[in-house]
């Protein structure tokens, strides 16, 4: 990681494109440690917390939201111009989102059987993450990130260390809570083990499988899930549907969701 | 393994008076430590020859020795069902026991079952073991917090309730033994392992049945528990359904002298070798382990570390839920103010890339390098580094991959085809 900030009071920005603001009301969510983030750091541009905007640059600047228009394509240009240490946070500033689904799409008739005037629509047809626009140094996954992740990468800048925010499976976390293998012991689909960690294993927990929030591990072997899900009753149609939600763009997830497409 | 060689005996006469122990043992530290925290008789506990007399007590007084733990101040741990498993959890009192059910196992299959009869150790190993007590997922080792001439670091008092494990399997006192080695026997102790291993009463029970991915018989660690023990159970469901009882230490005597439970007859003692014949005869799986060492280290290169490697997840269940995996990664984790910091010691594994991660990258980026790291070490370089193997046939690593992986097969086909290069 390159040398994060070393001034007294870093500034802190927070920008928005395509997404539904989840990623940034975790920030806010951090109640008890909201008033430590507040003292560590100067607030420069939040517009869920603060209608005041203070120009950059800014030291860290948090992105959440993919890249869906011409507009913003521009604007996140002049964000990282702004920007030293630039962070996604959350799977559509970091993969596409649930809106790259439109990227197996043809947006086109989308727009022109929802909306009744599609030509007021300007948009792109693809949806896609920050870093396939500009150099972004390091990306926080989840759907929602979740708030002990960012709060972690906050505190990792402050002190200019490695945030402790590992990339390994689902799995290890279930393992550490004692939870009965979903997947094993029920015979129910589970992506935990080709799932980046960073919820703590929420769903197998409550006896379902995990969804793929944070989308692929370090080393997701999707292939052999997928035929391990194969083997337990699951079709074509519900991997393509597994691998294509929050994350269905991030490589792994997209090769393996079309692998099993319907042709056409 | 008891305490022998590690702690002085009791000093004669040291006995028990507080109004709440209604055993009479004698112990050391009494008033340092609280009566009902303190695992006495334990701190004595002298390993014996386990033939020290066999006793026989009904399924209607299992319940007693649980009494008789609990009233010398052991927390009760043990097999229960929870999430469609046999787990290890907190137990109140035999009822708490799996009654009557039984587990089905499978490369990356795990079902319970009723069984026709109330058998209370029915099954064999789940999800759990008992390292998840002695060498728990995550520890706090110390703090250091800011002051105002420089920092003040606190080291805190390892947690150690006293725990009774009860239903204790040949496999995992063996595993047991090995995690000894590596946390207490190397000159460097653990303190945390080392609090807690200090502070256990082990209940084993004799299996007398084996599971479909159960192999203790080829690696000579099961199915019948040979020592470690404090107490010693097999169950009888034949005319009429009991418990052989076999001491292994002094406080294990001791304890089962408690329950004044009568001699074992020949009749008993048979049906309780008949149990155990009944568990080798159904082993699910074996593994050739003659030369095993050698074969492993001479087939680095063999290509069935890719045939793994194109099934192997790096999900790391394998090696969360074998009870002698021990590595972990240790975490400082500081407030957002900067004036705290806590080191804290969490569960790792050799599949995650970060694991082997030094300067410049990770020692090993590719799957099958990990899995092969984790087999070679489990069955060969375990030997040059503990003098044991590092497996003990459990079957939980077979069980608990959700690809199938079966390390008894993966030797199996090297073995086959040995010296066969990519
Ligand atoms: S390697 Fe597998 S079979 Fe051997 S002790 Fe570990 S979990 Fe059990
Ligand atoms: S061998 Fe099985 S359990 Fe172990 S990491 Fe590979 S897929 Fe996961």
């Amino acid at each position: 990681m390159k040398k994060p900030p070393v001034r007294k009071k870093p500034r802190l920005a927070v920008f928005k494109f395509a997404s539904c603001d989840g990623c940034q009301l975790s920030l806010l969510s951090c109640e008890d440690e909201l008033l430590a983030v507040a003292g560590a750091v100067e607030i420069a541009n939040f517009l869920e917390a603060s209608r005041a905007v203070v120009k950059g640059p800014y030291d860290v600047t948090l992105v959440e939201g993919s890249i869906t228009t011409p507009h913003d394509a521009e604007r996140i240009l002049e964000v990282r111009a702004q920007s030293k240490f630039l962070v996604t946070i959350g799977a559509c500033a970091t993969a596409g989102g649930i809106q790259a689904l439109r990227n197996f799409g043809d947006v086109k008739e989308f727009t022109s059987l929802v909306y009744a005037r599609p030509d007021y629509i300007s948009t792109l047809a693809t949806s896609t993450p920050i870093a396939s626009h500009v150099k972004v140094d390091y990306e926080l996954r989840g759907c929602p990130v979740s708030k002990a992740n960012l709060l972690e990468l906050l505190s990792s800048l402050l002190h200019g260390r490695r945030p402790n925010i590992r990339e390994h499976s689902v799995c290890l976390e279930c393992k550490k809570r004692g939870t009965v293998c979903v997947m094993v012991a029920h015979g129910t689909p589970c992506l935990g083990p080709v799932t980046h960690d960073g919820c703590g294993a929420i769903c197998p927990a409550f006896h379902r499988g995990c969804y793929g929030c944070f989308g692929p591990q370090e080393t997701a072997n999707t292939s052999s899930l997928a035929a391990a899900w194969t083997r337990m009753g699951s079709t074509g149609e519900d991997l393509t549907r597994a691998f294509r939600t929050y994350n269905a763009s991030a490589e792994p997830f997209r090769r393996e969701g079309d692998a099993h497409a319907r042709p056409g | 393994m008891a305490q022998s060689g590690r702690r002085e005996p009791a000093p004669a006469g040291d006995i028990c008076a507080h109004r709440r122990c209604t055993l009479g043992y004698s112990f050391r530290d009494a008033t340092l430590i609280p009566h009902l925290a303190l695992p006495h008789p334990g701190r004595t506990a002298v390993r014996m020859n386990a033939t020290s007399g066999h006793h026989v007590l009904p399924v209607s007084r299992l319940g007693d020795l649980f009494s008789a733990l609990r009233s010398a101040g052991w927390n009760l741990a043990g097999p229960r069902i929870r999430d469609g498993a046999i787990v290890y959890d907190e137990l109140e009192t035999a009822a708490d026991l799996p009654a009557g059910w039984t587990d089905e196992q499978a490369p990356g299959k795990y079902g319970l079952k009723k069984r026709g009869d109330g058998a209370l150790f029915g099954y064999v190993v789940g999800p759990h073991s008992w390292k998840k007590y002695l060498f728990p997922p995550t520890v706090r080792m110390w703090s250091a917090t800011k002051t105002a001439d420089g920092m003040e670091v606190e080291v805190p008092q390892p947690a150690a309730p006293p725990t009774a494990f009860i239903g204790v399997r040949a496999c995992e006192l063996a595993a047991i033994a090995v995690q000894d080695k590596v946390f207490l026997g190397s000159g460097f102790v653990d303190p945390v392992y080392k609090a807690r291993r200090d502070n256990i009463f082990l209940v084993a029970v004799n299996c007398g049945q084996a599971g479909g991915t159960c192999f203790c018989s080829s690696m000579n660690t099961g199915p019948k528990a040979r020592g470690g023990f404090d107490i010693a159970l097999t169950e009888i469901l034949e005319d009429g359904h009991r418990f052989l009882l076999e001491s292994g230490s002094e406080r294990g005597e001791r304890l089962v002298a408690l329950l004044a439970a009568p001699a074992a007859s020949d009749a008993d003692r048979s049906a309780a070798d008949a149990a155990v014949a009944r568990a080798v005869s159904m082993m699910g799986r074996t593994m050739e382990t003659s030369g095993v060492k050698e074969l492993l280290q001479r087939n680095y290169e063999h290509p069935r570390w890719d045939h793994v490697a194109a099934r192997c997840l790096a999900c790391t269940n394998c090696t969360m839920v074998c009870p002698t995996c021990f590595c972990s990664t240790v975490e400082d984790v500081p407030n957002l103010s900067l004036d705290r910091s806590d080191h804290v010691r969490t569960w790792d594994s050799c599949f995650t890339s970060d694991f082997s991660y030094i300067h410049g990258g990770s020692v090993r980026p590719s799957v099958k390098s990990r899995y092969r790291q984790w087999m070679v070490h489990k069955l060969s370089t375990w030997h040059d580094q503990f003098a044991s193997s590092g497996c003990v046939g459990c079957g939980r690593c077979i069980t608990w991959c959700p690809t199938g992986i079966d390390i008894t097969e993966e030797v199996r086909e090297i073995r086959a085809s040995d010296g066969a290069n990519t």
